[in-house]
């Protein structure tokens, strides 16, 4: 009896695992760790110093930080907050919208959920895709993102890499320029690996802030499952009570 | 001491004091707990698919309750409504919970119905004498979808907006009024504030009322009836000198002890999605849903939420726009036509011949495989697919009134039985 309930039950979860497939071609796989503290704090302060002058976090509020990266109050203003908010503000942007409009032709996007609207993997590989191309305004486009309006804000990290096509003959009997890997023309201040770890955190970071409650949902599910173990046992043993006698 | 009539139906041991007296003399409520709970006999033979019934009830519970908590922090208009989810999702507290809840309870609502669905159709429970039941079931079906439908444009994010453009726009395939119906539904020239404001109010309290009430009338139509089991007999037949029927036992006790253990199972798996996956890979909460409602800004590749894939696939396998809406409205009514397709002897697939059985399987794969391929984009090998699952679901209704009476059927036998 027990094993028919089980097979009825996970029939509830069959949509999900009949459905789980999909999923974008050329991501490179973001090796993130959410529960590292010192790699959430390292991301946290790459994040205020590379990318909050032109984006915004507007759904993050600094002290949810403090307290989910395990900084005390005095830690989070001194190392985080560069340009007077309070520590209950927002994670708010520095540039003007209609400036930022002006120089780069649209807006920088908040940043709070794009982890979680692209996945992790697509902002690591975001943050590693920056080529030279001579054709746009900035210099640069975008591998993952074609056509980018963002400049290498991590070039001096990073260095300047190009990318290199290869022709190859599609199925459709035509020729087409495929992508063959990035070369450094310009090194930067950081080697390759460490340019990795540095795009790691950053992500890592983007993905705590998509969702703060993920660092807790987890160990308070695992609780709440225990005691709903303990439940079944109980309605179980009741019910089996119940109705020994009824055929 | 007098005896009234009310008194002398009740078991020895069990005499009524002052309060209960003088409440049950203005207000049936012992009348209506015998008849709907503790002398309500539905048989001892139910198995677990019996159960979803009930489920189905308690995430209609935890859907009024969570949403009632949402409504208190949630702000319906297009320049809040995105910003209100996430402030919920991080401000509030336990605000995260409450919503994975609501959309968790969302998606389980429909696995929990499809599911009682199709033990109605294994067990033949839409079957004389149980028509109006199952009609009012899909009444409930249709108004759920409903109810989901307009739930999702509240979050206002990507897929919300477009989601509701596309199916919003279906109903300007109609002839002559198509478009002035859009418009009318819309409120306004495209998805926008005034469209949201109407969808909360439907989502909020017209639907949820017309939920509560279609739900009120499943179930006196259920308990006028009796419930139907495994094996397709009427146990009312078969009654002891008591006036019970043999092979009964009464609702409570029996049927809810046994309801608890399928209700904490369920419970498992469902804060096992709530706080493990609760976007359950993107089909619960799909990505895309996570970037705010940009008018001026199409997704590259819209899909419904899963449980409405397979209808969209189905619509989407007609090359005409009015032809695959007709046809995607057909898939679901006919549904209410199942009592008088069905024209076998016998309810329960226990006693059913080959023919049944395999139509019932073809159509489960193909209500599986549309709802998979309504997820992916509409192209070349899924849109033939679609096409063949397409005649095949259908199928499975129109070929009914045949099969079923060619089928040969087994006896049925006086009482129930067991299987395991």
């Amino acid at each position: 009896m027990i094993r028919k309930l089980i097979v009825c039950m996970s029939l509830l979860a069959a949509p999900g695992l009949v459905l789980a497939a999909g999923g974008e071609a050329h991501l490179e796989r973001a090796n993130i760790d959410i529960s590292n503290e010192a790699s959430l704090q390292r991301g946290a302060k790459y994040f205020v110093n590379y990318c909050l002058g032109c984006h915004s976090a507007k759904y993050v509020r600094y002290n949810r930080l403090a307290l989910d990266l395990g900084l005390t109050e005095d830690q989070l203003v001194k190392n985080l907050m560069y340009t007077g908010e309070r520590p209950f503000d927002t994670m708010d942007n520095a540039i003007p919208q209609v400036d930022s409009a002006n120089w780069f032709g649209r807006t920088p996007p908040d940043l709070s959920l794009t982890a979680r609207a692209r996945g992790a993997d697509w902002v690591y590989s975001f943050l590693k895709s920056f080529y030279i191309d001579a054709s746009k305004p900035t210099g640069t486009n975008n591998l993952v993102l074609q056509g980018a309006s963002m400049p290498h804000v991590l070039w001096d990290l990073q260095g300047v890499q190009k990318a290199v096509f290869r022709t190859e003959t599609g199925p459709d009997g035509n020729p087409h320029e495929v992508f063959d890997g990035f070369e450094l023309v310009h090194p930067g201040r950081l080697s390759p690996e460490e340019f990795d770890d540095v795009a790691s955190d950053l992500t890592a970071f983007l993905t705590y802030i998509s969702e703060p409650v993920q660092l807790q949902r987890q160990s308070l599910g695992i609780k709440v499952i225990l005691f709903l173990v303990v439940l079944f046992l109980f309605a179980f043993l009741f019910k089996k009570e119940l109705w020994k006698d009824v055929r | 001491m007098s005896t009234s009539q009310n008194e002398a139906a009740r078991p020895a041991g069990q005499k009524q004091g002052g309060f209960n007296r003088w409440f049950n003399k203005r207000f049936p409520m012992d009348k209506m707990l015998r008849e709907h709970i503790t002398e309500y006999y539905a048989s001892k033979n139910l198995n677990w698919w019996f159960v979803f019934g009930s489920l189905a009830l308690v995430v209609l519970i935890i859907q009024i309750v969570s949403g009632i908590f949402l409504t208190m922090s949630y702000k319906p208009s297009a320049e809040e409504a995105f910003a209100s989810v996430e402030y919920i999702m991080r401000d509030v507290n336990w605000g995260w919970l409450i919503r994975y809840m609501h959309s968790t309870g969302a998606s389980m609502f429909f696995v929990v119905v499809y599911i009682h669905m199709f033990r109605g159709l294994m067990y033949g429970s839409y079957k004389s004498p149980r028509e109006l039941i199952w009609i009012f079931g899909m009444f409930i079906y249709l108004a759920l979808a409903a109810e989901a439908f307009f739930g999702y444009l509240l979050p206002w994010g990507q897929m919300s907006y477009w989601g509701a453009q596309v199916i919003v726009s279906l109903f300007g395939a109609i002839p002559v009024v198509g478009e002035s119906l859009v418009e009318w539904i819309r409120g306004d020239y495209f998805i926008s504030d005034i469209t949201l404001n109407r969808f909360f109010a439907l989502h909020v309290i017209a639907l949820p009322l017309v939920l509560v009430g279609l739900v009120a009338v499943h179930i006196i139509a259920l308990h006028e009836v009796g419930s139907n089991n495994p094996d397709g007999i009427e146990i009312k037949e078969k009654k002891g000198p008591d006036g019970i029927p043999l092979d009964g036992v009464p609702f409570h006790p029996y049927h809810t002890a046994k309801d608890l253990v399928a209700f904490v199972a369920f419970a498992i798996v469902f804060v096992a999605i709530v706080f493990f996956a609760p976007e359950m890979g993107g089909y619960f909460l799909e990505h895309a849903n996570f970037e705010a409602a940009d008018p001026l800004k199409t997704p590259e590749h819209i899909a419904p939420v899963w449980y409405f894939t397979p209808f969209y696939a189905i619509l989407r396998a007609v090359p005409d726009k009015l032809g695959g809406v007709i046809l995607m409205g057909a898939a679901m009514i006919l549904l209410f036509f199942l009592p008088w397709l069905d024209r076998s002897p016998v309810k329960s697939v226990r006693y059913r011949g080959w023919m049944f059985k395999l139509a019932l399987t073809v159509f489960v794969v193909s209500f599986f495989v549309l709802g998979f391929l309504g997820t992916r984009p509409a192209t070349g090998v899924y849109t033939t697919l679609a096409r063949v699952f397409t005649v095949l679901y259908f199928a499975f209704f129109l070929l009914m009134p045949i099969y079923t009476k060619l089928d040969k059927t087994k006896p049925v036998p006086e009482r129930v039985t067991y299987h395991d």
